[in-house]
């Protein structure tokens, strides 16, 4: 009984110290992606908002795309030289660049090496974060009984969400606390308050490097460098020999391809098209995915255990059927749960509001109208119309700058809440039970390098630019709000019916070979 | 099972290369209508990146073909074996 109590107490502690450091690393590298917009009027030169937008997710999607890259770096480390180091390697590497990214002087300041430092520390995120993940859910599957492996390992899993979680609510504290007006507040937020966040995530770090020192080296690879079986060449073992190899496709086709695409659909885009598609406000675009993930973010762990008695396969596949039969329904009631053309107007109560600015240097005038519109359920709307008014006649803005903004009653934001609720369900089915499921493809001398890759292709590439792709197809095929859905749906499609083929549903008794 | 698994395989086969003709043909329209560094980049990007996946689509299909799947290890001793005697 002693010793399954220090068992339990000692995978508690691996797991504590695994988690902990991949929350933080979560957490740098979501601050960017949530704050995608105030990042480009700082560092991408002053033009179209919607340009300077896509700029900002394509460097946003650059430390996506770079995850990859990292995987093999760090895997290749991890499998040479051991886990332990190597996570040491991805924390400092991720805490620096996030802390130097909140020092670097804006593009007023700098010129073009502001855009060009954001992209070199944004790859460097991508590639450590490349390098942790893998590392965690090994370290932590090797220390896990087998008939617990999907339940220890989940606690990895929640990390991401998590990481997510934090840097929302960071975001909208530091947003507010700047000043005791809350306009003052935004301003300066938007202004330089944006680099708190960043530079906090160094006290976090350095917490974590204290914590990781103090864990022993995985037992399984110690075993196996003892033994003096450890790998010479992880990465021509890995991907050199089609026994293997087979299994790395096999775990991107069939599982990680589709598990990233939902995972980021569920979360990222769903906050993206709220905030950009609904139109709903800043702040309750943020809070409305905050709530969803609080109540959701238990059944990592109870779909994970669940997959400790039934098998990883069904329980992913089914998540990505799910997903796929109710995506468009989902999106579309997100839409119409604010379209104003479902609301009555409450006519009495509507704003105009002109103000009116001299340009300087010339002889013209900036005109905002900000007509703010009232709802019979509690929604109002503030449409904001931007145009210059020319000293020369006849001549006219071509096309104004309009921004709408909705502030949505109780009723609606509870709604919203449900719907992110559901979506991210899907994302604890499919993700819950993954990082067992890879652990258990791939041999001890070489699982960490096999399983990142997959799993960093499924994630980074194809899931993390899924608000990429589908912020762009909006631009494609314009009369459609929920075209963007058309990627993740055929991308999960694809790899459900590959894992329902190709995938075994049996969970491997033991990992330590 | 196994023949469902073979014969898809012909299925991703021909999917890797529609994958990159959708790709392509898109970039291409993209760029014709909005020719800037801008678009050039993204989807410069976009192509890079998933080049490379298709053909590792391609190689899944083959190995499907070949029936590389139709048996996957059932144990990390069962992958061991495999793996000293299956090189690429």
């Amino acid at each position: 009984m002693s010793n399954s109590n220090s068992e339990t107490k000692g995978i508690w502690k691996v797991i504590g110290a695994s988690s902990l450091g991949t929350l933080i690393e979560w957490y740098d590298f979501y601050i960017f992606g949530s704050l995608a917009v105030v990042i480009a009027n700082q560092f991408f030169p002053k033009a179209n908002p919607t340009a300077a937008l896509l700029s900002t997710l394509a460097t946003f999607a650059a430390g996506f795309i770079v995850r990859p890259f990292g995987a093999l770096v760090f895997g290749r480390l991890g499998d040479l030289v051991g886990r332990k180091y190597t996570f040491l390697l991805t924390l400092v590497l991720m805490g620096g660049s996030t802390f130097a990214i909140g020092c670097i002087p804006n593009y007023e300041s700098i010129g073009f090496m502001a855009p060009i430092l954001v992209l070199v520390l944004r790859l460097i995120q991508g590639l450590a974060l490349g390098g942790e993940y893998g590392g965690a859910a090994t370290y932590v599957a090797e220390h896990s009984p087998a008939h617990k492996r999907g339940y220890f390992t989940s606690w990895i899993q929640t990390t991401a969400t998590l990481g997510l979680f934090i840097s929302l609510g960071v975001i909208l504290l530091t947003r507010h606390m700047l000043d005791a007006d809350p306009a003052k507040s935004i301003a300066k937020f938007n202004d330089w308050g944006w680099r708190i966040p960043f530079l906090i995530s160094i006290l976090l770090v350095i917490v974590s490097i204290y914590i990781r020192l103090k864990m022993a080296e995985s037992p399984l690879y110690s075993k196996l460098k003892s033994e003096g079986k450890t790998s010479v060449n992880p990465l021509k073992e890995s991907f050199g020999h089609k026994a293997n190899l087979k299994m790395v496709l096999l775990a991107l086709f069939g599982a990680t391809m589709g598990q990233g695409v939902v995972w980021y659909t569920g979360q990222f885009y769903a906050q993206s098209f709220i905030e950009n598609v609904c139109k709903v406000e800043f702040d309750q675009s943020r809070t409305i995915l905050i709530w969803a993930i609080l109540f959701a973010t238990p059944f990592f762990v109870v779909f994970a255990s669940l997959s400790d008695k039934i098998g990883r396969k069904w329980i992913m596949i089914i998540g990505m059927l799910l997903a796929v039969i109710s995506y468009n329904y989902l999106f579309t009631n997100l839409y119409n749960i604010v379209d104003p053309k479902n609301k009555t107007e409450v006519v009495e109560k509507k704003e105009i509001k002109t103000t009116v600015t001299l340009i300087a240097n010339t002889t013209d005038t900036l005109r905002k109208v900000a007509t703010k519109t009232f709802y019979a359920d509690g929604m109002s709307m503030v449409q904001t119309k931007t145009d210059t008014a020319y000293s020369t006649p006849g001549k006219t803005t071509k096309k104004p700058l309009i921004a709408t903004a909705k502030t949505i009653g109780s009723n609606d934001y509870w709604k919203m809440v449900a719907i992110v609720f559901i979506l991210i369900l899907y994302v604890t089915m499919v993700y819950g039970p993954i990082a067992a499921f890879l652990v258990e493809l791939f041999p001890t001398k070489i699982r960490y390098t096999s399983m990142s890759l997959p799993y960093h292709i499924g994630n980074g590439v194809f899931g993390g630019l899924t608000p990429f792709i589908a912020t762009l197809l909006t631009t494609i095929y314009v009369d459609n709000k929920i075209v963007g859905l058309m990627y993740p749906i055929i991308i999960a499609v694809i790899c459900m019916i590959i894992g329902a083929v190709y995938i075994s549903n049996r969970i491997d008794p033991e990992v330590d070979r | 099972m196994n023949a469902v698994k073979k014969y898809a395989g012909i299925i991703w086969v021909i999917l890797g290369p529609l994958a990159i003709h959708y790709l392509l043909q898109t970039a291409g329209s993209e760029i014709a209508k909005k020719p800037g560094i801008d678009t050039h980049i993204q989807w410069g990007v976009f192509i890079g990146v998933f080049y490379p996946i298709a053909i590792g689509f391609i190689l899944f299909g083959l190995y499907a073909l070949e029936g590389n799947y139709d048996h996957i290890p059932a144990s990390s001793e069962e992958l061991e074996e495999d793996y000293e005697t299956k090189p690429l």
